[in-house]
């Protein structure tokens, strides 16, 4: 058999045989089976739900605030003075009041009390507050049917349409965001736990001194190529589990929990997108990873050294509710654009806006010519440095080195 | 066909020449004492006899060419600071080194069986390699080194860290693969183990070559003008003797210029002395590591 193909099948055994490959693995389909079963169980011995009915007073200065007292759950009880109302409320009868002033119709403020610390006012004591004021207002004004409207939400519908005027099969909203948010982070973790995983072997193999009984049978073209497809295709089976597990999770989430996991859909292109940016990524770190193992004298050291590279993974999930808030943001061209943050910046991005053609061409180009630059000078970095023990070359050194060797 | 041909080679590292002109030459079927103190350049002579590393000039010929992938299936290689992948089971450790030298998997686990249960180690096979011993960990790498057959099998302080009996076991392998025609070369401190199993040794020190040659010849060429006599009676004046050295057991005559050994155990018999013992004083290789050592660095 080839030589890389038996580093590659090595390799690939001895990754997932791990436990914590295995253990990170399964723990994506895991959580959510129990996250959708915990549900299940809790709703399941709830039983139906029993609605309490609150009370709140409230002191009506201006007048004319006597009507349509029963909100919802919340019942309205009115007291003639502020004092009669705060001893109600010191005396636990009711939880809060609130006071109509005289010039409430010129100046719109009304005064609430509770014994409470909060954070904000609770949006259903806010809506119960707000409706009575307002039906007491407009009744008699206008038809009942136009005050029911007035109060209630704004039902918005909104339609994506094509370039070409039809509906867009695409519609948006966050039922489109969860798939590729959540692979965008399972993208992170899986490159950053192929790369710790090589630079882990690589160091050990270095350490024990068996990368020389290696490297007296085979290349050191074979040792990193078998090494890198060997971890890679571990890598691609964890994506695999998890692409295949969610949209099972999500069929069962939806089943369960109804509501907002039924709009959830994929992107067009994601499934595509997603395995070349998985296969492109991966690609990226393992040429850093050897690189960074090349120049380490040891596992300890290259895992001390890998952050600087790992770390930028996460940079597109830390700024993402920037993209939320403003997805055109010339921000995420440049993370598009820069080859570390690539792959999990493109997969939030076709959750929430899309990537425009232009800049996925050239975010692939940067990434493919990025892999040829750093696979070149790892390769390089790793026959120079592979049997230097001991101490790690300073950057200066690595760079002349690099040049001259 | 000469096992192995280095000529003219030289590395050197950021601050200093590791390996400066060397040549020499190893042939099928003998054992090669490659010595020379710490730093000297031993080590970085090997790697690039197993092309671990490139030489900054000259040349390295294994088995008759430039070494190439398929002529590292014919290479047998123990590193001196022994690893194995200490997760894997023994078997797989062996089977998997040796599939990397181009043995399929039924013949290498048949052969690893019979030299696991040559060397006593049969029951260690499903064990994981971070269970054994330094010494059975040792044993085992030597396992791997032999496996597959090599032609030429490059040992570096095979015998480090064994105790007495496997040290026996290993040398008498190593004298089997002698007897089979391969080329051993033995990279060592310990002197009595080369004066024991080696044919021709080179010797570097700072990277240069200080001693090259069969063992006996090099050893007759540092020979001292004296011998070592047991004997019965007075010894009284004995004409050619310039010097006399009681040892414990034996006395130590150093002889003058023009007297040969031969000569004086003439005279000595001439005098009616009984001879329990007449021997040609000859330094051991030790002492004369030491000495060409001490002299160069």
């Amino acid at each position: 058999m080839n030589k890389t193909l038996l580093i590659f099948k090595h390799e690939l055994l001895n990754a997932i045989k791990r436990k914590g490959f295995i253990i990170i693995t399964l723990i994506v389909p895991v959580i959510g089976l129990l996250g959708i079963g915990i549900f299940s169980l809790v709703s399941a011995s709830a039983g139906p739900t029993v609605v309490e009915t609150t009370t709140i007073g409230y002191v009506d200065e201006a007048g004319g605030f006597d009507q349509h007292t029963t909100q919802g759950n919340i019942e309205l009880v009115g007291f003639d003075t502020q004092d009669e109302a705060t001893t109600a409320l010191i005396n636990y009868d009711i939880p809060e009041y609130f006071v109509i002033p005289a010039e409430y119709t010129s100046t719109g403020v009304i005064n609430r009390y509770t014994l409470q610390r909060e954070l904000e006012t609770p949006a259903t004591t806010i809506t119960a507050i707000k409706n009575f004021l307002t039906s007491n207002l407009l009744t008699g004004e206008v038809p009942p049917d136009t005050i029911e409207l007035v109060e209630k939400p704004l039902a918005l519908v909104t339609t994506r349409l094509t370039e070409t005027g039809e509906v867009a099969t695409e519609q948006g909203g966050f039922g489109n965001l969860l798939v590729p948010g959540i692979f965008s982070m399972l993208l992170a973790l899986s490159l950053l736990i192929s790369s710790t995983y090589l630079i882990q072997g690589l160091g050990d193999e270095k350490e024990s001194r068996l990368i020389e009984v290696l490297l007296s049978s085979v290349s050191t073209r074979q040792l990193l190529t078998g090494k890198v497809l060997g971890l890679g295709a571990a890598g691609l089976v964890q994506v695999v589990v998890w692409l295949a597990s969610l949209p099972l999770l999500l069929n069962l989430a939806s089943s369960t929990f109804g509501g907002f996991f039924v709009t959830i859909q994929l992107p067009a292109n994601f499934i595509v997108l997603g395995i070349v940016y998985f296969i492109m990524g991966y690609a990226l770190f393992a040429a850093l990873s050897a690189g960074v193992g090349a120049i380490s004298p040891s596992a300890r050291e290259g895992q001390q050294l890998a952050p600087i590279f790992t770390l930028l993974l996460f940079v597109p999930l830390w700024f993402s509710s920037i993209l939320f808030i403003f997805p055109n943001s010339p921000l995420w061209v440049v993370l598009t654009i820069f080859p570390v943050t690539a792959p999990v910046a493109v997969m939030l991005r076709l959750g929430v806006t899309g990537v425009p053609a232009w800049e996925l061409a050239v975010s692939i180009a940067v990434l493919v010519l990025s892999i040829i630059l750093v696979m070149f000078l790892a390769i390089r970095a790793f026959r120079i440095y592979l049997l230097m023990y001991g101490k790690r070359p300073g950057l200066r050194e690595i760079i002349r080195t690099l040049r001259s060797g | 066909m000469l096992a192995v041909e280095v000529n003219h080679v030289v590395k050197a590292f950021a601050d200093k020449v590791a390996v400066d002109d060397l040549s020499f030459s190893v042939a099928q079927g003998e054992i090669f004492g490659l010595i020379g103190p710490n730093g000297a350049g031993k080590t970085t002579t090997i790697r690039m006899m197993m092309d671990i590393i490139k030489p900054d000039s000259g040349e390295v010929a294994i088995l008759g060419e430039k070494l190439s992938e398929a002529a590292k299936n014919r290479l047998g290689y123990l590193p001196e600071e022994r690893g194995l992948y200490k997760k894997l089971g023994v078997l797989d450790s062996i089977v998997y080194l040796s599939s990397l030298k181009g043995m399929d998997k039924p013949s290498a686990m048949e052969k690893a069986e019979e030299l696991l249960e040559k060397t006593g180690m049969s029951a260690t096979k499903s064990k994981k390699v971070e269970a054994l011993s330094r010494g059975m960990g040792q044993i085992i790498q030597f396992i791997v080194t032999i496996i597959h057959d090599p032609q030429l099998v490059v040992l570096d302080e095979p015998f480090a860290g064994l105790d007495p009996v496997n040290t026996e076991l290993l040398k008498g392998m190593v004298g089997e693969l002698r007897s089979q025609g391969k080329a051993v070369i033995l990279s060592t401190h310990q002197m009595n183990q080369v004066e024991e199993l080696c044919d021709r040794i080179l010797m570097v020190n700072n990277g240069r070559a200080v001693l090259y040659g069969n063992l006996p010849e090099i050893k007759a060429r540092y020979r001292g003008n004296s011998v070592l006599l047991d004997f019965e009676g007075e010894l009284g004046e004995v004409p050619g003797v310039t010097q006399r050295r009681q040892h414990k057991g034996y006395i130590e005559l150093i002889l003058d210029g023009k007297t040969t050994p031969q000569k004086l155990l003439e005279r000595l018999v001439s005098q009616g002395i009984v001879i329990n013992r007449f021997e040609v004083a000859t330094p051991s290789l030790n002492e004369i590591f030491l000495q060409e050592a001490g002299k160069k660095s």
